[in-house]
């Protein structure tokens, strides 16, 4: 198994109740609305996607919940704690972990070290210990090295640990990307459109593991993604954003069903 | 042909991991490390040593600062020699103060006075990145060189506003001082060296030097993996201002024996170390001394090699010379080679991996 250490510090929540709630939401730059009072939950071991057309606020959203944005109004509960402003680091260290739209990889880094850094909240052993490189420092880099190559196994990118990831194609990228995202063990991931600009056969690699993420770790994840076939398939519960707002909510099939999100994505005639 | 690695299995992480991973890097690493401390302290002319290897390796240190801020961390500083100046005048004030304490002690701890003031001047890094950066560690450069002028505390009242190195010992050995052997000298610097590198190696192969390459990659997925930029940009200048204010301490003290800082340390030697850092190549702790070195034996071969050759030059000629050529050896490093000297080097040594046969 990919988790070494019970991860669940605080208050452990159990499957199906709500790990995140956002409630009214709104999040202004300047007098540009991207959020306007939105709410919606995702609950512990779910896959809960977030769709909408282009400009709806998806990424926003996101960026909301892991503390880039500080949305005006509203409020996010994580874990049964309430909070106004979060900084990106203290989501990472709460187990919010998260892949971008644009690979976000560090370019000039290898697989590996990339899949290391995930690594970096783990990893205890001070400056000192850092300048030896020896004795506990070393233990415990061995220690992370081995969790990380369960990362590696479980992504089928052993042949690519030692190249530096500006030189691998788009679809391993995204790949190493999400590697670097579960090499933090996070409770909650967010996958900002995993599968854009990939092929058929990467898309189903993919999809496998962000369920097998899903179930073998049970990680919570929401998904933002374009490629209906995708959602439909992978999501539990779907929640539909245009212009900001939220239109629709609820199962794949509710959802497909809607009336508005058929007109927000089809268009409707006037 | 020699140069292969079959047959090196790697049966645990920690081989693995190794800085040096190859045996026969390892084994050339030995053989250098010993060529420098066997053999060229007795067979180098005082010359070489006096104008090559002394500054040479000062000046490596420096380089290894400038490489950590600027090739890991990838932030640009125009303050290094600032921050060399003061780890000199603070190894001059405390040696003054404390003559009893040993001078390796006090040439170690004036890397922290460095550190302290390049913290300090590293606080606009959080807010500000690349050129302005740069122009905001201008002003350290151009504040501190003033210091070294005005304030005569430092230099303690000299009349002519200059560091004079006072004789200092080691078991009884003249290690610093008018008297002190250049060969003492040079071995002295070639233990700070390689300790110290030593040290930035461990260092950037490690939670800390990954959490610099994250910020410099892409600071905002660093922040994303818990990483505090503040503090790591902060780490950063401090590690770097630290093997400045060291690097500034040799120079004075073991390479020149005496100077007037406000003019040795002055914005040419900051530009100096950068141009270092650049052909050398960023990011890479051998790239450090390729720069280091070609910034140094540069002038002195086209001052000193040119005329044994039959070239006749005049030293006026050879400096603009030379500044000359580092200027556009920088810009076409810039534009073909952004990883310099070190990667040309890789290159080299991937091609010898797959020779004779490179298919």
């Amino acid at each position: 198994m990919l988790h070494v250490s019970p991860q669940s510090t605080s208050a452990a929540i159990a499957k199906g109740e709500v790990l995140l709630n956002v409630e009214n939401v709104s999040l202004r730059f300047g007098g540009v609305k991207a959020i306007s009072d939105v709410s919606f939950d995702i609950r512990k071991g779910e896959v809960r996607a977030i769709i909408g057309p282009n400009g709806a606020g998806k990424t926003s959203m996101l960026n909301c919940i892991n503390g880039f944005y500080f949305p005006q109004e509203g409020h996010i509960t994580y874990k049964g704690v309430r909070r106004q402003k979060v900084r990106p680091h203290e989501a990472a260290s709460s187990g919010i972990a998260r892949t971008f739209q644009n690979v976000a990889l560090f370019k000039g880094m290898s697989t590996l070290d990339n899949i290391m850094t995930g690594r970096l909240l783990k990893m205890k052993r001070g400056f000192l210990w850092q300048c030896l490189h020896w004795g506990p420092a070393q233990a415990e880099e061995i220690a992370h090295r081995e969790t990380v190559e369960r990362v590696i196994d479980f992504l089928e990118i052993q042949a690519i640990r030692k190249t530096p990831v500006g030189r691998l194609p788009y679809g391993l990228q995204k790949r190493v990307e999400l590697g670097r995202a579960l090499a933090a063990e996070p409770e909650l991931l967010l996958l900002d459109e995993p599968m854009a600009g990939m092929n058929l056969e990467e898309k189903e690699d993919m999809c496998r593991f962000i369920l097998d993420v899903n179930q073998q770790f049970g990680t919570t994840i929401a998904l933002i993604e374009h490629d209906m076939g995708v959602v439909m398939d992978l999501s539990d519960r779907v929640v539909v954003l245009e212009y900001g707002r939220k239109i629709a909510d609820g199962t794949p099939d509710v959802v497909k069903a809607d009336q508005k999100v058929i007109d927000a994505y089809l268009g409707v005639a006037h | 042909m020699f140069y292969r690695e079959t047959g090196q299995f790697k049966t645990n992480y920690a081989d693995d991991m190794a800085i040096f991973p190859i045996r026969q890097d390892r084994i050339g690493l030995a053989l250098i490390l010993a060529f420098a401390f066997l053999v060229v302290p007795f067979v180098t002319s005082d010359f070489t040593l006096k104008t090559i290897m002394l500054p040479f390796l000062a000046l490596s240190v420096a380089v290894i600062g400038l490489n950590i801020l600027t090739g890991y961390t990838g932030l640009i500083s125009l303050g290094s020699a600032g921050f060399m100046g003061v780890g000199a005048y603070a190894c001059y004030k405390l040696t003054t103060i404390f003559p009893e304490v040993n001078i390796l002690i006090w040439i170690f701890v004036s890397g922290f006075f460095a550190a302290a003031v390049g913290v300090f001047f590293g606080l606009p890094s959080l807010r500000i990145k690349g050129l302005y950066l740069a122009v905001a560690t201008l002003a350290a450069q151009f504040f501190l060189q003033w210091a070294f002028v005005r304030i005569p505390w430092l230099f303690n009242y000299n009349p002519s506003g200059a560091i004079e190195v006072p004789l200092r010992t080691l078991f009884g050995v003249p290690i610093t001082g008018p008297t002190a052997s250049l060969e003492v000298k040079y071995l002295i610097c070639l233990c700070f060296v390689v300790g110290m590198t030593w040290l930035a190696s461990n260092l950037v192969h490690g939670r800390i030097g990954r959490s610099w390459m994250a910020v410099r990659d892409m600071d905002i997925a660093a922040e994303l993996m818990g990483i505090k930029l503040l503090n790591a940009k902060l780490m950063a200048f401090a590690v770097s201002s630290f093997y400045c204010g060291v690097s500034g301490a040799l120079f004075v003290f073991l390479y020149l024996g005496g100077a007037e800082a406000g003019t040795e340390f002055a914005i040419r030697l900051s530009f100096l170390i950068l141009f270092a850092v650049i052909i050398g190549g960023a990011g890479s702790m051998i790239g450090s001394f390729l720069g280091a070195g070609f910034i140094v034996a540069l002038p002195t071969i086209l001052k000193f090699g040119l005329p044994a050759i039959g070239i006749a030059i005049t030293g006026a000629t050879a400096e603009k010379i030379v500044l000359m050529i580092i200027g556009a050896l920088t810009i076409y490093l810039l534009i073909v080679e952004p990883h310099g000297l070190a990667r040309i080097w890789q290159i080299m040594k991937q091609k010898l991996r797959v020779w004779p046969f490179p298919y």
